[in-house]
């Protein structure tokens, strides 16, 4: 294992001592040294994600394999899960988070892209405070104001509904996606577009031609964490929903009251509940440090 | 035009000429991109916040039909007089600060790990930062059956060698089960933050110390810490504006109980309001919390807005 890790730092890096000559000295004993770490690293990874990976596995079991004493690593892989799983009905709530999710990450990239832009672009006044307005928004505890949101959303008869949920959705994420925009608007070359106006060019072509391409990346950065918070959010999906417009989180728990425990069904459940935003924020891992970052990274 | 839009502050307290830029109509235009997201951020989230503090100053149990009387600041008085409510609060402290401490140090160990080349590295990266994607219920639902069962868990198998044999964590040690959960929930989040900042360390001022014949360890505290002290005050503040609302793993884990042993505020607020229906009670409740958080956050807020004017007079 210890060679294994090692031979690619040395072999591999015939192009990497080049570009980052201070961090390898050419010591031995700091080779082994990392390479030692490398195998820690390893270690932490797989530690970290075994309960994923268990959870995984035990939803390809069948439920006498699951419930065993030492567990059971070798067995039949079967579907029976999965497919009892969706019999039990998971597929409107699939849809309903699917639309919340969707619905509510398009409003927020409409609103929070202009006023990411005037917060960094066309400075307003008071700039600051504005910033600090919406971030303040994110501090308030939700459950402090889930009663009126309960009464009111009541009252108009939008309990139960799946544009409740695509609107609280929006302004869940809404602050820090104004946050994560105006760090990637900064980034547009003051220069650019003071040549383009100059040129002539009006608002809306410099706007596509300059300013767009720039932050067309952090955009699907943003969108992307808003995805994740979305599919994830219970509170207010758990209180406000019932029957019609529940989402994935909500059906975990009703599956469970009504089944009681069964240990493989449920790691089927869960994991169809998380795969989607899991394999999103594979693909996209490095958009993500990028977003949550806030544009601290350069 | 021209002169203008280097800082957004200065600009926007110099450029403030009678015509032209700076002028009414000028500021309106600068202005109405915003408008939209600011509307509707003030309706959804500060609208409701006002009708709480109204209910907070009635009688109000929706169990009791027609009981709705103003009481004025009698539901606060119960608040405070509450044990209960004072038990819930420090969980809440525990619980946040706990989190928050224990994945700031976990995420940069392993970022310290991960900042290096070795073969797999964005293999290891990728199994790191799956925690914090998994819906956190379905996380909760992962601890509390597959990993904390007193039986068939997997925590007690690999234990019961050390003879630590049939504990049921979650129902002995409730509070604890849950900040592990979010602690496995949250580290990627801080991993991922204070690899980023490692990452963007500047290598020309590494160099240079090392050159200066400084070693490791001191270009470590010398060098490294102070460089990521902002990355680890983002990762810190936005930790704790999430985790200060953790529902769904105390919901799913433990109830909040035995008793309100594991309840946070979150979870105790909402069992007044949905279980025991008591709404004048839960909005105070609500009230108080807001402004203690207010307080706390007022300090959060401070240091992310010096992190970050600081960081744009950097770059």
């Amino acid at each position: 294992m210890a060679e294994q890790t090692l031979s690619p730092t040395t072999t591999g890096s015939g192009a990497a001592p080049a570009a980052d000559p201070p961090r390898i000295k050419p010591k031995k004993q700091r080779r082994t040294g990392n390479a030692l770490l490398g195998v820690l690293a390893w270690i932490v990874g797989i530690g970290f994600f075994f309960p994923i990976l268990w959870m995984v596995l035990t939803a390809f079991k069948q439920e006498a394999d699951a419930y065993t004493s030492p567990p059971k690593l070798f067995f039949t892989p079967t579907l029976d899960q999965f497919s009892e799983v969706f019999s039990s009905g998971i597929g409107p709530y699939l849809l309903n988070s699917v639309f919340a999710t969707l619905m509510s990450t398009v409003l927020v990239v409409l609103l929070a892209t202009p006023a990411a832009y005037a917060v960094s672009l066309r400075p307003v006044k008071k700039t600051q405070d504005v910033l600090f307005f919406f971030i303040s928004t994110k501090m308030l505890p939700v459950v402090a104001a889930i009663v009126p949101i309960y009464v009111v959303v009541n009252y108009i008869g939008m309990l139960d509904n799946v544009w409740t949920l695509v609107v609280l959705y929006t302004a869940m994420n809404l602050p820090i996606a104004v946050w994560m925009m105006r760090s990637f608007f900064q980034e547009v070359p003051k220069e650019l577009l003071e040549a383009a106006s100059m040129d002539g060019a009006s608002l809306f072509r410099s706007l596509r031609e300059v300013v767009l391409p720039v932050v067309s990346p952090g955009m699907a950065a943003t969108a992307l964490i808003c995805v994740i918070f979305s599919w994830n959010e219970f509170f207010f999906a758990v209180n406000l929903t019932a029957s019609q417009a529940a989402t994935v989180p909500v059906f975990l728990v009703g599956f469970i009251t009504s089944e009681g425990l069964y240990f493989a069904k449920l790691c089927a459940a869960a994991t169809m509940a998380a795969l989607p935003v899991v394999i999103a924020g594979w693909v996209a891992q490095n958009k993500l440090v990028q977003g949550l970052s806030f544009g601290a990274v350069k | 035009m021209t002169t203008t839009t280097e800082r957004p502050d200065t600009a926007a307290a110099t450029a403030r000429p009678a015509r032209g830029p700076g002028s009414a109509r000028d500021g309106w235009i600068r202005r109405a991109p915003l408008l939209p997201a600011l509307i509707f951020a003030i309706i959804v989230t500060q609208l409701p916040f006002l009708v709480t503090i109204y209910y907070s100053l009635q009688s109000w149990n929706l169990v009791r039909p027609g009981s709705q009387s103003f009481v004025g600041l009698d539901n606060y008085a119960t608040v405070f007089t509450d044990s209960q409510f004072r038990g819930v609060a420090l969980n809440s402290v525990v619980l946040t600060v706990g989190a928050v401490i224990f994945a700031m140090i976990l995420g940069l160990l392993f970022a310290l790990l991960l900042d290096r080349q070795f073969f797999g590295r964005g293999f290891v990266r990728t199994l790191l930062i799956t925690p914090f994607l998994i819906t956190p219920v379905a996380s909760a639902l992962l601890w509390k059956t597959v990993l904390f069962d007193p039986t068939y868990g997997l925590i007690n198998f690999v234990l019961s060698p050390f003879g630590a044999g049939n504990t049921d964590w979650v129902s002995s040690y409730p509070l604890t089960s849950v900040m592990i959960a979010l602690v496995w929930q949250w580290t990627p989040f801080m991993m991922l933050l204070t690899l980023a900042g490692l990452q963007s360390q500047p290598a020309d001022v590494l160099e240079a110390a090392r050159v200066d014949g400084a070693g490791s360890f001191a270009i470590f505290r010398e060098v490294t810490i102070p460089h990521l002290r902002r990355f680890i005050e983002l990762g810190v503040v936005l930790g704790a504006i999430y985790l200060v609302n953790t529902f769904d793993t105390i919901y799913m884990m433990t109830q909040g109980g035995p008793g309100t042993a594991s309840a946070n505020l979150p979870f105790y607020i909402y069992q007044r309001a949905f279980l025991g229906f008591d709404i004048g009670q839960s909005a105070a409740m609500g009230v108080v919390v807001v402004v203690a958080t207010i307080i706390v956050s007022t300090f959060a807020l401070r240091l992310i807005f010096r992190s970050f004017s600081g960081a744009e007079e950097a770059s």
